[in-house]
């Protein structure tokens, strides 16, 4: 259904101290990354923070526009695409961001917020229409008809995610992009929003890609797991095999730091510490981006990129070690 | 004599329209080289708890009960004495270094001033004695970054330095409030086990407050579960792991997704948290308890010794071998 290929996106930045003639520095927020989602399938994306995964998300809306690279949406090339084709496309793919107040406008009401899309996409449609879509749709993700007329700000946190959940939903869209959709709420009301997430999916067959730092989080949620680390794929597998044989040095590193629930295997356990900070991406390590914190680096990862290769029908890595 | 012993702490705020009871009857007792857990969601009082025992209490906040450190009780001594204690003997680590370092000035000047004020050195010696913190949180080349300002360190780096600047005094005591929530997991687990090797050397006493329940089980000796300004059950992590007995504290560990496990569904606690301003009458989780009868909304559940064991206090009207009779049953039959 979708397919990026070689996606990068460059931010010019200037750089500290500059003189007014020196030449701006390139960020590599994301470099050379490929994916593809299917029908009805959930693609996770980890990774810890400056890793690209949130620009990844935007890149592929085009609400950053891509650097370079191609991105194909049910067969048509959207990689520099005219704003119409953009709007027609945004249809079936939609968003649900991080903090759910701050993605809501304030001075909306709740059905006002999610009859939005259903007003931009179909201008033509009745008032009375868009109020019933709306009280279905608030059903559907447990909003009652009384929270119609309220403001985001009367709502808590789980509720506000139920109403951007809601606004994504209304047009039945095709693919839904999660941009770390629980990692601001309580892990009780967490619990509810990753469950209703799933419910909606096997209902209405969306398609998701699910981004978070949570490895626990997305490997409740998803079919296949993208993992990232200064803009590039670490390594891309199936849940079950990324889990159980993690093969990048970094997904490994990335497990076991993860704490687990229960005093005696976590007292347990051996935690493979990574060392040191993460590299700037202005400039980044050469040959592997991993190598100045990789436990196992050798020669050849400063000299060479390794690039994301299929090591069986479950798991590709870019490792020159996998 | 216990290190820090807490009886009934309470804390009170006025608002305009009414007093909001953010923490109710909190008792508790540390000792050298042991670690407390408070465990709590958003809200539950746990912050405001520890605020409370170190002074720093908002202006319209009022501690109420007993907090004796070395037998003083910390709620009631002038401020001239707290200022010895806090920051010397007892420190405290905060949630977000990036907030509560003072971006004016370098990390040098904030913590050469700790030593000054609280060991009299002069700024020689506290500058080599700062150093040498830096580097026992791990901090490379400590002698030239602590000339830096603490915007020029990354959030990692940052926390350590919030963690050199409690350590300067070797203290007693260590509050950490949510010493690791802003941060990455491999930088959670950097911190972690400095904290615990600091503890392992030093013998200090860590109080550690966090949502994550994974942090907990890897840190923690004992656990309070607040809910609501309350405590809802109190007892060692491995009771409170492997034989939780309080309906909210087996909600929330079932709500936690895993790692080791593979569950098709999570089960979910159904509801939202309680409106601290607009507490029930009863206990605070009925709205949300599966168990929730007529007693449970219209009389508050007494901490007590639990049924089953003695060394666990819980709050909760039914009595534990029911609740974890169905608590079992539930996690099977999920």
């Amino acid at each position: 259904m979708l397919e990026v290929r070689d996606l990068t996106v460059h931010f010019s930045v200037t750089a500290p101290n500059a003189w007014p003639w020196t030449a701006n520095q390139t960020l590599k927020a994301v470099d050379g990354v490929a994916l593809s989602v299917a029908a009805g399938e959930t693609l996770g994306v980890v990774g810890e923070s400056g890793c690209g995964k949130s620009t990844l998300a935007r890149a592929i809306l085009n609400l950053i526009t891509a650097t370079s690279g191609s991105i194909v949406w049910m067969g048509q090339e959207m990689a520099g695409a005219s704003p119409q084709k953009w709007f027609n496309v945004r249809k079936d793919v939609q968003m649900i961001f991080q903090d759910p107040l701050a993605s809501l406008d304030p001075r909306m009401t709740v059905a006002q917020i999610i009859g939005e899309p259903l007003r931009t996409h179909h201008p033509d449609m009745s008032a009375q229409e868009i109020s019933q879509r709306v009280s279905a749709m608030m059903s559907r993700v447990g909003l009652t008809e009384q929270h119609k007329n309220g403001y985001p700000h009367e709502f808590s946190g789980g509720q506000c995610q139920r109403i951007g959940i809601a606004r994504a939903l209304i047009l039945e869209p095709k693919l839904i992009i999660c941009d770390e959709p629980v990692s601001a709420l309580d892990v009780s009301i967490q619990a509810q929003i990753i469950n209703l997430l799933k419910d909606l999916q096997k209902s209405m067959g969306l398609a998701l890609i699910f981004i978070a730092h949570d490895l626990a989080v997305v490997k409740h949620i998803s079919d296949r797991i993208l993992v990232m680390y200064l803009g590039h794929v670490m390594e891309l597998a199936h849940k079950k095999a990324l889990y159980a044989t993690p093969r990048h040095p970094y997904t490994r590193a990335l497990l076991s730091a993860i704490p687990i629930p229960d005093p005696d295997r976590e007292r347990a356990k051996v935690i493979q510490l990574l060392h040191g900070d993460l590299p700037s991406p202005i400039n980044p390590p050469s040959g592997c981006v991993f190598r100045t914190r990789c436990p196992q680096a050798v020669e050849r990862c400063a000299n060479e990129v390794p690039l994301l290769h299929r090591l069986d029908d479950q798991t590709q890595a870019a490792c020159h070690l996998a | 004599m216990n290190l820090l012993e807490v009886n009934n702490l309470g804390v009170q705020f006025q608002t305009r329209d009414r007093v909001v009871h953010a923490v109710n009857g909190i008792s508790f007792t540390l000792n050298a080289g042991q670690t407390l857990g408070i465990v709590g969601e958003s809200g539950s009082g746990k912050s405001q708890s520890v605020l409370a025992m170190m002074g720093l209490l908002a202006r319209n906040g009022q501690a109420s009960g007993q907090a004796f450190y070395k037998g003083e009780d910390l709620l009631t001594m002038p401020s001239a004495t707290l200022n010895r204690i806090r920051g010397n003997r007892m420190a405290m680590i905060f949630q977000d270094p990036m907030t509560s370092l003072n971006p004016y000035l370098t990390v040098e000047r904030q913590m050469t001033e700790v030593l000054q004020f609280h060991k009299g050195m002069n700024r020689k010696s506290a500058r080599a004695r700062a150093v040498e913190v830096l580097d026992a949180v791990k901090i490379p080349q400590a002698a030239s970054r602590i000339d830096m300002y603490p915007h020029e360190f990354s959030g990692g780096m940052r926390q350590r330095v919030m963690i050199a600047m409690a350590l300067l005094c070797e203290p007693e005591v260590l509050i950490a409030d949510e010493p690791t929530t802003a941060l990455d997991v491999t930088v959670q687990a950097q911190i972690i086990t400095l904290l615990r090797e600091l503890q392992r050397d030093f013998g200090t006493a860590i109080i550690m407050i966090t949502h994550d329940l994974g942090v907990v089980a890897g840190i923690c000796d004992d656990v309070m579960v607040l809910y609501g300004g309350r405590v809802m059950e109190q007892a060692t992590a491995k009771s409170i792991f492997y034989q939780a007995s309080h309906p909210y504290t087996i909600g929330l560990l079932q709500a936690v997704p895993r790692l080791d496990k593979d569950e098709e569904t999570l089960v979910a606690i159904p509801g939202s948290p309680p409106d601290m301003a607009r507490l029930p009458k009863g206990c605070p989780f009925c709205a949300r308890c599966t168990f929730a009868q007529a007693t449970c909304r219209n009389d508050m559940p007494q901490l007590m010794v639990s049924d089953l064991n003695p060394a666990v206090l819980r709050a909760c009207h039914k009595s534990a071998a029911v609740v974890m009779s169905v608590g079992a049953l539930e996690v099977e039959h999920a």
